[in-house]
C-alpha cells in the first residue's frame, strides 16, 4: 500500500553534540543555564551519551563535532571557531557565537630569536609545525608569504624546540604554555569561541526546537 | 591483488543494483504517469554547450580533447543536456515539454569524504508552463515520486532563487561588501552574515531583514514573519512565494512543503521558485531543483523552464534507513 504522504515530524530528543576537553566545563555550565540538566554528563561517568531531557548529549572530540554534524549523526552541535575553520568545507549551519572559550590563533616563535624572519629571508620558505595545516596554509597565503607547513598530532611547542619548525601556528589560550616553552606570540591570526552549528536538513525539519535552544543559547551569553 | 577505481567511482554488486533499478523504475513510472517522457542524452557534451548553461563558471569538472581537437566535457546535471535537446531537436514545436530521465552525471569531489565523483541522478524538465502553475506542477509529481520510493516523510523545501540579490539591489549593497554576505549566506553562516550586516550603512530595519531571513522556514506563517520585515524586495518574493504556495494547495500537496526564505541552491541558472529534498531519517538532501526562466534563452528558445534532480544513491540510502526506523517502532508496539 502506498504510505500517506505529508509530513510526520520527526520524533525524539534532538542530539547535541558536546566537545570534550578545553570546551566542556564551559558548555555544560551554559546547558545548565538554559534549563539543561547535565547533572549525568558531569562527573567521571566513562559513558559517552547522556539523556538530558530535552536533548540527547552525545560526547567527542572537539574536531569530531563537525563531521558528526554535517552526517545528521546529531542534529546540532558546539565546537570551537577554529574547529570550524579549519574544516570548512564541511556543510554546516553555524548558528550562534556563544561568546565562551575565548583564545587566538596565533603565529609563534621562539623568544629573542629571529629565526622566522631569517628562514624567510635567507630561504625562502618558513617551517611551520602546527594542528591545523588548513588554517596555517591559508594564513600564509593570504599575507603572500612563503611556508612549509609541517602537520604535528601532539604538542607543538616541541617542533621549534628541537628544530622541526622555525615557528608554530596553535590556539592560544592564557599564553602560559608558549612561555614556559620559550615561545612568544608574533602574529594574531584568528580570534576564536565556542560556536553553535546544526545539521543543514535538521535545521529544516526541526527548525522549531533548534531556534528555541538557540534563543534560549543566545538570550544566556548575550546578559 | 586488487586494481582500484579512481576516488568517488564504484562498482554497483547485484543486490545493490536490483534495488536500484527498482528504485528507478518506480521513479520513472510516476513521471510517465504524468506526461513526461524518458529520454537519454551522451555523457559527453561539447564544453562550449555545457558552459553556456552556467555562466558563473561551467561546473563540469572534466574536460577533455577529441581526436579531432575538440574540447568535450562530462555533463554535470542533465538540465543543460535537456535544455539544447530541446532547442535543437523540438525547434519547430510548440510547447509544452515535458522529459523524464535517469542516468549518470559527473561532478569534482572533496577527497577522503566519500562524495561520489559519477553519481545517478532520476529527475524531470518541465518546459513552456511559467511559475506559478509550472512549479505547482513539478513540486506535484516531485512528491508522487518521493510516495512511489517509500518516503512518506519526506519533505519538500520551497523557497526563491532571486530573493538575496534583489534585497541586496533594493539596499544598494554592490561589490565587494556584497560578495562578503553573499559567501556568507552561501556558507550557511550566519555568525559571520550577522558580523558583514553590522559593517554595512544600513538602517536598524535593513539589517534586521538580512539577518532574519535565512531563519524564516516552516508553514504559510513564515510568509507573513518575512512580509513584517517590510521592503519592495521581499515583498516581491513573498508574493511568487504565496502564488506558488496556493497553486500547491490546489493540488493537495501543500503539506509536505516546508517554505524556506533561507534556501539557496548553488547551480547559477536557478530565477525564481528553488525545492531541496529532506527525509528526516537521514542528514543530507536528497534533490532538488528549481525554475531556470532564463537557460532556454541561451540556447536560442526563449521559454519559462522548472526540474528537479533526484540523487538516486541517497535516495536509496534514505529507504533503506526508512525501513530501519519503520522496523524498529513495529518492534515497540
Amino acid at each position: 500500500m502506498r504510505p500517506p504522504s505529508g509530513v510526520v515530524p520527526p520524533g525524539g530528543p534532538l542530539k547535541l553534540a558536546v566537545p570534550r576537553g578545553a570546551l566542556y566545563e564551559g558548555t555544560l555550565d551554559l546547558l545548565d543555564e538554559v534549563g539543561v540538566d547535565t547533572a549525568a554528563a558531569r562527573g567521571g561517568s566513562r559513558a559517552l551519551t547522556f539523556s538530558a531531557g530535552e536533548l540527547v548529549l552525545v560526547t567527542m572530540r572537539p574536531s569530531d563535532v563537525p563531521t558528526y554534524v554535517e552526517a545528521g549523526a546529531a542534529d546540532v552541535g558546539i565546537t570551537g571557531k577554529d574547529v570550524l575553520v579549519e574544516q570548512g568545507d564541511r556543510v554546516l549551519y553555524e548558528l550562534l557565537d556563544l561568546g565562551y572559550g575565548a583564545c587566538r590563533m596565533v603565529l609563534a616563535g621562539r623568544q629573542g630569536d629571529d629565526r622566522l624572519s631569517e628562514a624567510q629571508r635567507r630561504l625562502g620558505a618558513m617551517r611551520i609545525a602546527t594542528k591545523y595545516p588548513r588554517i596555517a596554509a591559508r594564513y600564509f597565503e593570504d599575507t603572500g608569504r612563503e611556508a612549509e607547513v609541517i602537520e604535528v598530532k601532539g604538542s607543538v611547542e616541541l617542533a621549534p624546540l628541537v628544530g622541526l619548525a622555525d615557528g608554530i601556528v596553535d590556539l592560544v589560550d592564557s599564553g602560559r604554555t608558549l612561555a614556559e616553552n620559550e615561545l612568544e606570540v608574533r602574529e594574531e591570526i584568528l580570534p576564536c569561541t565556542a560556536r553553535l552549528v546544526a545539521n543543514r536538513v535538521a535545521h529544516k525539519l526541526r527548525a522549531v526546537e533548534i531556534d528555541d535552544l538557540a534563543a534560549r543559547l543566545r538570550a544566556a551569553t548575550r546578559p | 591483488m586488487t586494481h582500484p577505481t579512481p576516488p568517488g567511482t564504484r562498482d554497483i554488486l547485484p543486490d545493490e543494483m536490483r534495488e536500484l533499478r527498482a528504485l528507478q523504475s518506480s521513479l520513472i513510472a510516476v513521471f510517465e504517469g504524468y506526461g513526461y517522457g524518458e529520454v537519454r542524452t551522451p555523457t559527453i557534451e561539447y564544453d562550449e554547450v555545457l558552459s553556456r548553461g552556467d555562466e558563473r563558471g561551467a561546473p563540469a569538472a572534466y574536460r577533455f580533447f577529441d581526436e579531432g581537437g575538440d574540447l568535450l566535457a562530462m555533463r554535470s546535471d542533465m538540465t543543460v543536456p535537456i535544455a539544447r535537446l530541446v532547442a535543437g531537436r523540438f525547434a519547430g514545436e510548440e510547447p509544452p515539454f515535458r522529459f523524464a530521465y535517469a542516468g549518470t552525471a559527473y561532478r569534482a569531489i572533496r577527497p577522503q569524504r566519500g562524495q561520489l565523483r559519477e553519481f545517478m541522478q532520476a529527475g524531470l524538465e518541465l518546459i513552456g508552463p511559467p511559475g506559478p502553475g509550472g512549479t505547482a506542477e513539478i513540486v506535484e509529481v516531485l512528491s508522487a515520486a518521493l510516495d512511489a520510493a517509500g518516503l512518506g516523510r519526506a519533505v519538500i523545501g520551497l523557497g526563491d532563487a532571486a530573493l538575496y540579490n534583489q534585497v541586496l539591489d533594493e539596499f544598494g549593497i554592490a561589490g565587494d561588501e556584497r560578495r562578503r554576505v553573499v559567501d556568507r549566506l552561501a556558507a550557511h553562516d550566519l555568525v559571520g552574515l550577522e558580523a558583514e550586516v553590522a559593517m554595512l550603512d544600513l538602517g536598524v530595519g535593513e539589517r534586521e531583514t538580512l539577518n532574519r531571513l535565512p531563519g524564516l522556514r516552516g508553514g504559510a506563517e513564515v510568509l507573513q514573519a518575512a512580509r513584517d520585515l517590510g521592503g519592495d524586495a521581499v515583498e516581491r518574493a513573498t508574493a511568487r512565494l504565496a502564488a506558488t504556495f496556493e497553486a500547491l494547495a490546489e493540488r493537495g500537496v501543500e503539506s509536505r512543503i516546508r517554505l524556506d526564505l533561507g534556501l539557496l541552491r548553488d547551480l547559477g541558472y536557478y530565477t525564481g521558485a528553488i525545492v531541496e529534498v529532506y527525509d528526516p531519517a537521514v542528514g543530507h538532501v536528497l534533490g532538488g531543483g528549481g525554475r531556470y526562466d532564463e537557460l532556454m534563452g541561451r540556447f536560442g528558445r526563449p521559454l519559462p523552464a522548472a526540474g528537479f534532480a533526484l540523487n538516486l544513491e541517497r535516495l536509496h540510502i534514505a529507504q533503506a534507513e526508512e525501513e530501519r526506523v519503520a522496523a524498529t517502532e513495529g518492534e515497540g508496539k
